[in-house]
């Protein structure tokens, strides 16, 4: 990145269910982040904010103040959240504002999400039929994945149990009850081999952060986080994503590589660098995957990698440590801000309870969703 | 009330194109692209892979192995799912049928009765008043 970007204050309203409008958390996550960085909205050059079905965000002016500051909407599928992040860095570092704020919220109807298939560019069909369901996706992939690489079902409740974990010490975490691996494994079979609590639900939530030149960041706080990439990728020719009606034989890296690779090379920093990491887990297997896709490890070494406790709290690559989307569900506008709130609470050593030993200083997010895209995030002090 | 299973030659298919009835055989209809020879399901106009639009339609190959599957275990939600018969569990997987893989029904749902390889063809389905098609484990009409 050519202008250095920090984050400068944060803010959160406890994901879950709440009697509370998704659109009113997100103006409750702006002013703590306003707060957190010692300033007001009137100082915010600009705004960027996101939520796919949660109303517009820039309602929440309404709330905030009405000072004519620029505020974009935007929508972006599962990466709406980092792509609000995403487009904020580029107004920075195009000289055209030296500070604004981010916010991402939603609010989802219990159970499933169901897109009408049109809005994918899909045909009646499709949903009709009942093809179009992401979690039918991930049980087709790491049903594969499982085959190709002999990895044992079970590790599946490891990782979901490690989630529950980390969520009842999460005090904005939905899910905050520890779950047996047992427990896990009897629960409800949603999509073979994924049963309901290897899955999290949609959710509501919201997240907000000031962002800045690095430069002016400690008019704000004493504890900026430089955020060293952000990278959106969608999906290539030839990789397998969710609400897909055919696959072409030969297969490419998936979008999260190719995401995760462009956030490392923009950073100039190796996976074997990060201290603490944020990945997409919309279900256990996804964690698995994605570990191997964003540069963690090899394909199939994960069985020996999370066996060896490598990934909890204690870990030498802990992941998830909120709980991630399995512990807080997933409101997609404030999903990938959620993981950089988090990793900003691990660097800045104010996680608490769930506080990762030592003095982490360098952290990744990723998240991936429908059509197939991904954002990655590399973080540091 | 039909059974998603039962054969139903005589009504329409559940979309325009979406495959072919050969006799009382049904073959999906794909396209082909005469630049890049990329095959795509459903037919579309232009090619993904190398961005030509000479798209030619091409009658998809019948039968394939199962390159993964899963087992749809709750209802999904109307829409835009409409079947007009009570939910019961189905499966769901992807057919490799050499030139591409295609994502369908399964007239198999138990899991104990489907692994990855399983040899596979192509089946029209009951869907309402209309025909929809799925992949059938060959084992089963032989």
């Amino acid at each position: 990145m050519n202008q250095r970007i920090a984050l400068v204050g944060f803010g959160m309203h406890p994901f879950g269910r709440h009697p509370v409008s998704g659109m009113a958390q997100g103006v409750a996550a702006a002013k703590e982040a306003l707060r957190d960085a010692g300033t007001e909205w009137p100082a915010m050059q600009f705004a960027v904010g996101g939520s796919v079905a949660a109303g517009n965000a820039d309602a929440i002016v309404a709330e905030l103040g009405l000072t004519g500051v620029p505020f974009i909407n935007v929508v972006n599928g599962c990466a709406t959240g980092g792509s609000a992040l995403g487009t904020a860095v580029h107004m920075i570092a195009s000289g055209a504002h030296d500070v604004g704020l981010v916010v991402g919220f939603d609010d989802h109807p219990k159970g499933a999400f169901n897109p009408p298939p049109s809005a994918f560019g899909l045909p009646d069909w499709y949903g009709e039929t009942g093809l179009m369901l992401t979690t039918q996706f991930f049980g087709f992939k790491i049903q594969r994945y499982l085959h190709d690489y002999e990895i044992p079902a079970k590790l599946l409740r490891t990782i979901s149990a490690k989630a529950f974990r980390n969520g009842a010490l999460n005090d904005n975490a939905w899910r905050r009850k520890p779950l047996t691996e047992d427990e896990i494994g009897a629960s409800t079979m949603l999509a073979d081999p994924l049963t309901q609590y290897m899955f999290c639900s949609p959710g509501s939530g919201a997240v907000a952060m000031v962002v800045c030149r690095a430069e002016i960041a400690h008019r704000f706080t004493s504890q900026p986080i430089l955020l060293q990439a952000c990278e959106l990728r969608s999906r290539r020719f030839g990789t397998f994503e969710v609400f897909s009606p055919w696959l072409f034989p030969d297969r490419t890296d998936s979008v999260s590589t190719d995401a995760s690779l462009a956030a490392f090379e923009s950073a100039g920093i190796a996976p074997a660098d990060v201290d603490v990491v944020q990945l997409q887990d919309t279900d256990t297997g996804a964690e698995m995957m994605h570990l191997a896709e964003c540069g963690f490890c090899q394909h199939g070494e994960q069985t020996e990698l999370i066996a060896s406790g490598a990934t909890e709290i204690g870990g030498t690559l802990p992941v998830n440590t909120d709980g991630g989307c399995l512990a807080n569900g997933e409101p997609i506008g404030a999903s990938g801000l959620r993981q950089v709130y988090e990793i900003a609470l691990q660097l800045r050593g104010r996680a608490g309870a769930r506080q990762v030993p030592g003095t982490p200083r360098i952290g990744f997010t990723h998240v991936y969703g429908a059509p197939g895209i991904s954002c990655c995030t590399v973080l540091t002090t | 009330m039909t059974s998603p299973d039962s054969p139903a030659p005589d009504r329409p298919a559940i979309a325009e194109g979406l495959f072919f009835r050969l006799g009382s055989e049904p073959a999906l209809r794909g396209a082909e692209c005469a630049e890049c020879g990329c095959v795509t399901f459903p037919y579309q106009n232009s090619c993904p892979r190398c961005t030509a639009s000479a798209m030619s339609e091409l009658p998809l190959p019948r039968t394939g192995r199962l390159w993964s599957w899963t087992v749809q275990g709750f209802p999904p939600k109307s829409p835009p799912y409409a079947s007009d018969i009570p939910f019961g569990p189905y499966g769901v997987g992807y057919i490799d049928l050499g030139v591409v893989l295609v994502e369908s029904r399964l007239t198999e749902h138990r899991p104990s009765l489907l692994r990855i390889g399983m040899p596979m063809e192509v089946v029209t389905i009951a869907w309402g008043d209309r025909v929809s098609f799925a992949f059938a484990p060959v084992e089963e009409n032989r």
